[in-house]
């Protein structure tokens, strides 16, 4: 019975589909299903199957994307269950990721979200134009292992420097890790400004995020 | 040939037809359709008070502006259909008339190959005098965008220097896209009304025009707005350019993507005349499809190359000149992508005629500066530019009198008809025609061919030197804005 629900559940988030992630949340929820084992049985088989998948260039970004809003939605769903049995999904660490102050380039920052979560990454994507303090605050916030800066412009990539050096000053590294990316960003320039690490694309940023907390072999 | 020589296309023989009449009419009603009900988003609070002002539905909290097609319509009635872009030597100035197509450097890279070491590495202010007195020299590239970023120049007045170092090494037009905040655009402004020789001299021969990105979809930067109006209400002509890409920034549809884009490009153009009734404006993109499977912007691929011949029939049917941007490739270094992608771009856009086309010299999505990529974009503009005249049918051109002399069997090499008309025929610089053996000795291709022709420009061409005084100006205003 519940077998068949799991399955349905993969199912769902292969298929991009919010609503039915959702209903079969809900469903897991009256059948008495424990919370944890509807996501670690049931929805992220999916996830892991989109994920292979676009790995080996057989999905293409729009399923990446659906698939990773349906895990959402269905996490969501589940999300006041674990709460109520005081148990919590384990991920593989908060990110905060965001474009620094002055630049709006969106797409890739959004990319190198997307692949974290599919990776198991617990993401809170703060947009483009970020300042400084949005950024450091959002992370001692929701306590976070890794701050991600985005800049596509040789105007901007100082802000990531910014942002490092004040996070130095208030003493909070290397608590949080810091990578960056971006069209102008090199590796030279990551060693320069004291970066924990750079990748030049969203695969490499998964690889990169693992190795920060310490999880390189998942 | 002197220097002074600039390669255009004009009066064109072939024709192509990639959208028909009713398909342009729907983009356009599906546009009118988009910026009245789904609306587009100007974060600017000049620009949106220019739109309450006439009458537009205005969100001021989320910066979201709503216009029926009837004000988009009258507004974009203003725009001057025809103009020329000034250059700092009269003789070089562009006619903007729907019968030129004018090449120019690419621009704002990141990274430039060395011309002497053939490594890679970050771009600094040298490099943009040294492109620049390149471009000087060379009869294809009519005009310049500001091609790399001049990062050893203190971020405020970064656009400022490359500027200032593009006009000091040559006399043809410069077009900048590094210039989206107020205080540059002011100071940009100033620079080149010293140069015009004053603010009305400005208006009749610009010698700067400015491109502004939109930002896709369906938005735009507050900066590059505000630098706009600036450069719009000085008589510089002044682009909005779309890069809303199918699948990330745009629809995965082809048309969606063009109307997206139109809708960003003539909301912007409207704004500009609403503000500045009959300012010189321009239609610019550069659309492209992103890679399915990484999300990645390079330009190159069929849906660049339809993109590329389609725009300029929606610029046409507003009637205001276009700035496209062909010879984009994802090439890594000169090769047979940089070859493919720049040869069917620059020709889809060329044979509808856009006026400008954005440009030569890169690689890896507009991001790495190559010597020797741009001598060879060169060469297939030049190829093109042959290819575009067609071929002439007269009397002389059927040579029946040739044909006579020669009869059945013989040769031609031997006719006067021969040597009168043998240097129409193409001339490559790069393409190898060699024996075989002779390839095998030497080992080298168009790369070095090319790559050595730049370094003799380097070597051997001295611009026009730029009146001293402007130059002490220039410093002054630049010094000025660093201050700030
Ligand atoms: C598309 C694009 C735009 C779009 C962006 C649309 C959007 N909604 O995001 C628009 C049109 C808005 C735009 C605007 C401008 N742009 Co632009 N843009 C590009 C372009 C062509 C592609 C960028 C892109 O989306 N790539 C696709 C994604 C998937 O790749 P990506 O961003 O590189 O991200 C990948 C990696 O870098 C990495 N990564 C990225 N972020 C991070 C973060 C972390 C933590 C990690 C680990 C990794 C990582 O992983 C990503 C996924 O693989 C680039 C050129 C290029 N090829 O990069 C120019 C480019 C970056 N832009 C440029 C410029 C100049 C501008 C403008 C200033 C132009 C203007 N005058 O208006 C404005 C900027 C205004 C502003 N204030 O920000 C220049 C910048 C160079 C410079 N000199 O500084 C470039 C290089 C192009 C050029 N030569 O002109 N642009």
């Amino acid at each position: 019975m519940s077998d068949e629900l799991f399955k349905q559940m993969a199912q769902s988030i292969i298929d991009g589909d919010s609503d039915l992630s959702t209903e079969l949340a809900q469903k897991s929820i009256e059948m008495n299903i424990p919370p944890l084992d509807a996501i670690t049985k049931g929805f992220v088989i999916g996830v892991n199957y989109i994920g292979d998948q676009f790995g080996a260039g057989e999905a293409f970004l729009p399923e990446l994307v659906m698939a990773g809003e349906a895990m959402k939605a269905a996490v969501a769903t589940l999300e006041p269950e674990l709460l109520k049995l005081g148990e919590a999904r384990e991920t593989m660490g908060r990110v905060v990721l965001a474009t620094v102050e002055g630049d709006i380039h969106e797409i890739g920052k959004t990319l190198v979200g997307t692949m974290l979560s599919a990776s198991g990454f617990e993401v809170t994507d703060l947009g483009v134009d970020q300042p400084a303090d949005k950024i450091i605050g959002k992370a001692l916030e929701i306590n976070a292992s890794i701050i991600g800066m985005s800049a596509l412009l040789t105007t901007t990539m100082v802000r990531q420097r910014e942002v490092i050096e004040e996070m130095d000053k208030e003493g909070l590294r290397p608590k949080i890790k810091v990578m960056v990316g971006g069209a102008p960003i090199t590796r030279e320039w990551a060693t320069k400004i004291k970066a924990d690490g750079y990748s030049e694309d969203a695969v490499g940023a998964v690889k990169l995020a693992k190795e920060l907390v310490g999880k390189a072999d998942v | 040939m002197s220097h002074k020589t600039i390669k255009t296309i004009s009066d064109p023989k072939l024709k192509l037809e990639v959208l028909t009449k009713e398909e342009v009419q729907k983009i356009h009603e599906a546009t009118l359709h988009i910026i009245e009900n789904v609306g587009v988003r100007f974060p600017s609070k000049r620009a949106l008070e220019v739109w309450q002002a006439n009458g537009a539905q205005v969100d001021f909290e989320k910066k979201i502006v709503r216009a029926k097609p009837q004000l988009i319509e009258d507004a974009l009635k203003k725009c001057p259909p025809k103009y020329d872009l000034g250059a700092r030597d009269p003789q070089q100035n562009l006619p903007l008339d729907g019968n030129h197509v004018c090449l120019g450097t690419d621009g704002c890279g990141v990274e430039i190959i060395d011309i002497d070491t053939r490594k890679k590495r970050t771009s600094v202010l040298q490099d943009v005098r040294d492109i620049a007195r390149v471009a000087d020299a060379t009869p294809e590239v009519a005009f310049h965008w500001v091609p790399l970023s001049a990062q050893d120049t203190p971020v405020e007045a970064r656009g400022l220097h490359e500027l200032q170092a593009v006009w000091e090494n040559s006399t043809k037009h410069v077009q900048t896209e590094s210039i989206y905040n107020v205080h540059e655009a002011k100071a940009a402004v100033e620079m080149a009304g010293i140069l015009a020789g004053g603010k009305e001299e400005l208006r009749k021969r610009p010698v700067l025009s400015l491109m502004q990105c939109t930002a896709p979809p369906l938005g735009h930067d507050g900066g590059s707005l505000d630098a706009a109006l600036i450069a719009a209400e000085a008589g510089i002509p002044t682009g909005f350019m779309t890069m809303s890409a199918c699948l990330t920034t745009g629809p995965a549809t082809m048309a969606g993507t063009l109307a997206v884009g139109n809708a960003e490009v003539i909301a912007a153009t409207a704004l500009l005349q609403l503000a500045y009734p009959g300012a010189p404006v321009f239609y610019a993109a550069a659309q492209t499809a992103s890679d399915p499977r990484l999300g990645v912007y390079t330009g190159g691929g069929p849906e660049d190359f339809l993109f590329g011949a389609a725009t300029n029939v929606l610029a046409d049917f507003y009637n205001i000149p276009l700035s496209m941007g062909s010879f984009a490739t994802g090439a890594k270094e000169p090769n047979w992508q940089a070859g493919l992608e720049g040869s069917l771009s620059t020709f889809m856009a060329s044979v509808v005629m856009s006026d400008m086309l954005l440009g030569v010299g890169f690689l890896h999505g507009s991001r790495i500066w190559s010597y020797a990529e741009m001598m060879m974009d060169c060469e297939i503009f030049s190829i093109i530019h042959k290819m575009m005249q067609g071929i002439v049918v007269n009397e002389e051109t059927l040579a029946l009198d040739a044909i006579a002399a020669v009869g059945p069997g013989g040769h031609y090499l031997a006719q006067k008809h021969s040597r009168n008309h043998m240097r129409e025929i193409f001339l490559p610089k790069f393409l190898d025609r060699r024996p075989y053996t002779q390839w095998e000795e030497k080992g080298d291709d168009a790369r070095d061919w090319a790559l050595e022709k730049a370094r003799k420009i380097l070597k051997e061409h001295q611009p026009d030197p730029l009146d001293e005084k402007i130059g002490s100006e220039f410093e002054r205003i630049i010094k000025s804005v660093e201050k700030q």
